[in-house]
């Protein structure tokens, strides 16, 4: 793996046991830095989350008494400013995404901390965007090339550089007063389609970064307030749709000039040190509470192991690891155990992503009264290395990446129930896990007003919300990463894209994680293209034979979601015929096959981008939220309640719920119910077994020899993982220390199936005694 | 004094032990892993997530695969509440999903002075209702059976 960066070379010598002299290591780093070959991602940046050192102006600022209240209305100030600015991108922005919220607007210290953000809109952005403002101010500020002025405006999209993903696009704007940059304002929009390899700006195909699409460093795109015709042209050039990235580069310029707007007069009216040390000791404020908050948990250390079963392209097993240890005030987060990176494969993330929704779940889930700021995960220890999958190496792709960063959110989520639960003053709500996976179609190709489109439905903001500790989770709620997301307008888009949503928004039974209170459920979507000469869609989730979440303290966790397909048929032609067969359900269809002629196949939730022939049904399900406590703690009134909507089936409320009611009027019987229940409860002792006797029976050595399995096993020896690789002889499973698993490519999934559908084919032939001739 | 720690353990500081909240159950050292002290069972998933579409022609059904995943189920020995279930490949070690620090605890509510059975909640929301205290000595509290 090769990366070239100036910092590797201006301060560690690549060999430190060479004889050089310090004036000649002074020449060897003054001649690596002056013939850079080029400025990758500089991992001094890349790896720091912690908040920058005051700058001199804001260490002088700062030193002087500082006025609280004066900063207040500073901040006051600025947050109806970036409010406002959120609604403009909202409401001009050309990208679903920003239509929906899936977009940020903040203020940034100089050195690029986020010291304030958009009341709505996607939090992991806090911890993310200090990134590329680093990057900027160390190596374009003083490049004679670059450079700094009032009203430039940069632009990246490169997680690489520090993004949530490559599919968001974000437009960085200094404010400098007598040629010293004293912040930022920036905006960031998930734009969608970049470019890669499938539309929509997600691919779940990518096998190389290569394939992942835009690969833009901050670069300098607005100039002293001018658009750059040439750069905007060569990003144009490098999507599917030009005027999304037209429009959506000026929808962000024109919503960072209202902020800048408002800053100017807040600098105008209070000076600028009141307004440096207003978003300085906002900063350095939430990093303090920060710390207050960690030391009012128990000392101790929660573990949650996360298992994701997809690539993507096939099924496997790969942890997510996380150890979690408060000490004091101290709170470290240990990776460590970890799956490795598959560098032919989509789900790997950068740290700096994955950390994004360790911030996620502190500012929305553990603490949301917090100021948006990037000190909130500043104090926070995190434990990782290069190299597994939530901690990718600069050459392994990283179209999918939410599958690794996505992990980090439930961790945290997760631990925060335990880790909170002693606290007296707790900040938010004791939750069951929320569902973590974007089950969506995106989509791509030729609309029937002729334009090129890639990008996706809304629906991934429809998650269904963890059971709360005292009420059932929400329905097709909100995102875990936006907390007032919409799922969108189906009617707007059908004006737009040649695709209608047959069904939409129809609660499928049982999907619910159970529990003394059940989590939120998620709802089915049935699509299908019409009216375009070239139409696909794809999926980007795993989770369709491990679920992707758990339930909290006995309670379940969601079910497993697949992706049904009904291909070989025109559903608009049979519908016109037939008005009746409208009554459309995954089940129904599925189960009943009522379409003459149709292919009827079920898939993992890693749709590589599928060619759609008009009337041909793509079928999913959102999913549901984890469930709390124990199922024979459920009120049977509630269990009641959710049968008559058909919420579940009568299967669940008998057999998981334990439930007997009268089937016509849906009156509980109690007495009936409770010997249920008592039954069950002794059948639990019956069948449960002491903690020594089940390990000796359950656990082995390794994963069962078939399954290719990735990370630690079990949690006694994290350093060592195992893999699966393949090498001549085909696959075989390594262990060791994470630096020493080779590289792993995955091989093809089609060559594979074609190797085992020969060697079938050679069997049955040598069966039957056929001889048959073929040259190779 | 003790502490509820989730909703059905609670550590006993005067014993350093684990007791279920509802019954009174002992589950062991307070220092260490509550799941040795109890019944624990390897659940098929399907058993609990029915599939919806049919496993007869499909490989995806809603259901997960018992090849990839087991729940195991960890209930009280005394009253048989499930208090945790783990979503698990097959024959993964049992996860130690919390620690505590026992010494450190005493200290925090010893400086508090208040009865963690009588204040701690489920947080914000006035509809939060939260009854944590110890259901096995308090005869007139609500009951956990149906």
């Amino acid at each position: 793996m090769t990366m070239t960066d100036t910092t590797e070379h201006s301060h560690v010598h690549p060999t430190p046991e060479t004889h050089l002299t310090p004036e000649e290591q002074q020449w060897v780093d003054a001649f690596m830095n002056d013939t850079t070959l080029f400025i990758g991602p500089d991992p001094l940046i890349m790896r720091e989350h912690q908040i920058a050192e005051r700058t001199p102006l804001e260490q002088r600022i700062l030193e002087l008494e500082a006025d609280p209240l004066r900063a207040d209305r500073i901040r006051r100030r600025l947050a109806g400013a970036l409010d406002e600015a959120f609604e403009m991108c909202e409401s001009m922005g050309a990208a679903p995404g920003a239509k929906w919220a899936d977009l940020s607007v903040a203020v940034y210290t100089a050195s690029g901390d986020v010291a304030y953000m958009s009341n709505r809109g996607v939090i992991a952005f806090s911890a993310v965007l200090h990134h590329p403002i680093r990057h900027i101010m160390k190596y374009w500020k003083d490049e004679p090339t670059v450079g700094i002025r009032p009203g430039d405006g940069f632009f990246h999209n490169d997680a690489r550089f520090g993004m949530v993903h490559n599919t968001d696009q974000s437009m960085l704007v200094p404010v400098m007063r007598e040629g010293e940059i004293i912040a930022w304002v920036g905006a960031t929009i998930h734009e969608g389609e970049n470019g890669a390899c499938e539309p929509g700006g997600m691919p779940s195909g990518s096998e190389t970064p290569f394939d992942d699409g835009l690969r833009a460093s901050p670069i300098k795109i607005v100039e002293e307030g001018k658009l750059r015709r040439d750069l905007l042209t060569f990003l144009q050039h490098s999507t599917r749709d030009p005027k999304l990235m037209l429009a959506d580069i000026k929808v962000k310029m024109g919503a960072v000039k209202r902020v800048m707007d408002i800053v100017d007069r807040a600098i105008e009216e209070y000076g600028v040190e009141a307004f440096v040390g207003a978003i300085r000791m906002t900063v350095e404020d939430v990093e303090n509470e920060v710390r207050r908050r960690i030391g009012e948990m128990p000392d101790g250390t929660v573990t949650v192991n996360q298992f994701v079963d997809s690539t993507l392209k096939e099924n496997i097993l790969i942890k997510f690891a996380a150890k979690i240890t408060v000490q004091g005030e101290r709170l470290i987060v240990d990776l460590t155990g970890t799956g490795p990176e598959i560098i032919n494969r989509a789900i790997n993330s950068p740290l700096s992503s994955t950390k994004a929704f360790f911030a996620q779940a502190i500012l929305s889930y553990w603490w949301p009264d917090l100021p948006r700021s990037t000190g909130a995960l500043s104090p926070i220890e995190i434990i990782s290395e290069v190299g597994t999958w939530a901690d990718c190496s600069y050459d392994a792709p990283t179209g999918q990446n939410l599958q690794a960063s996505f992990r980090a959110f439930t961790a945290l989520q997760t631990a925060y129930a335990k880790l909170q639960f002693s606290v007296e003053e707790k900040y938010a709500n004791v939750i069951s896990p929320w569902f973590n996976q974007i089950n969506n179609f995106l989509w791509g190709g030729t609309t029937q007003h002729g334009e090129q489109v890639g990008n996706l439905c809304a629906d991934l903001n429809g998650m269904g919300g963890g059971a709360k500790a005292f009420h059932d989770g929400e329905d097709a709620v909100a995102p875990l990463f936006c907390a007032m997301a919409d799922t969108g307008e189906q009617e707007v888009m059908e004006e737009e894209v040649p695709f209608l949503q047959l069904v939409s928004k129809r609660l499928v039974r049982d999907n619910q994680g159970f529990g003394k209170y059940r989590g939120g459920m998620g709802y089915e979507m049935i699509v299908a293209a019409r009216n375009t000469d070239s139409w696909g869609f794809m999926t980007v989730t795993s989770g369709a034979k491990f679920s992707s979440v758990g339930g909290l303290f006995g309670g379940y966790g969601c079910p497993t979601y697949p992706l049904a397909m009904v291909k070989g048929i025109n559903i608009f032609d049979i519908v016109k015929n037939d008005p009746s067969a409208f009554d459309l359900s995954m089940e129904r269809v599925m189960n009943e096959q009522p379409y003459e002629g149709g292919s009827y196949t079920t898939y993992h939730m890693g749709l590589q981008f599928d060619i759609a022939q008009e009337g041909e049904l793509y079928m999913i399900s959102q999913g549901s939220g984890g469930g709390y406590g124990d199922v024979l703690e459920r009120d049977p009134e509630l269990v009641m309640e959710d049968l008559q909507l058909d919420r579940i089936s009568a299967q669940v409320a008998h057999d998981i719920y334990r439930v007997a009611w009268n089937p016509d009027t849906y009156v509980v019987d109690a007495e009936a119910t409770s010997k249920l229940r008592a039954s069950e409860r002794q059948e639990r002792l019956r069948r449960g077994k002491p903690y020594a006797e089940f390990v000796a029976e359950f656990v082995t050595e390794e994963p069962p020899a078939e399954l290719p399995y990735y990370g630690s096993w079990g949690q006694d020896n994290d350093q060592e993982v195992l893999a699966t690789v393949w090498d001549h002889q085909g696959p075989k499973r390594v262990r060791g220390p994470i630096s020493e698993i080779p590289l792993i490519n995955v091989p093809n999934r089609h060559v594979m199936k074609i190797a085992r559908l020969e060697a079938r084919i050679a069997e049955l032939e040598a069966k039957h005694g056929e001889t048959v001739k073929r040259l190779v | 004094m003790r502490i509820p720690m989730t909703e059905y353990l609670l550590i006993d500081l005067d014993s350093e032990r684990w007791l279920c909240r509802l019954c009174g159950h002992d589950l062991g050292d307070a220092n260490g892993n509550y799941k040795e002290g109890t019944l624990i069972y390897d659940r098929n998933p399907q058993e609990i997530h029915p599939p919806v579409l049919d496993p007869e022609r499909y490989e995806y059904t809603f259901a997960p695969d018992p090849n990839f995943c087991r729940i195991v189920e960890y209930y009280c020995p005394g009253c048989a509440t499930q208090v945790e279930a783990e979503y698990l490949p097959p024959g993964h070690p049992l996860t130690v999903d919390m620690i505590w620090d026992v010494a450190s605890l005493r200290e925090r509510w010893a400086k508090s002075g208040k009865n963690p059975e009588e204040v701690l909640n489920y947080g914000p929301g006035e509809n939060a209702i939260a009854d944590l205290r110890a259901q096995f000595d308090q005869p007139t509290t609500r009951t956990h059976r149906n």
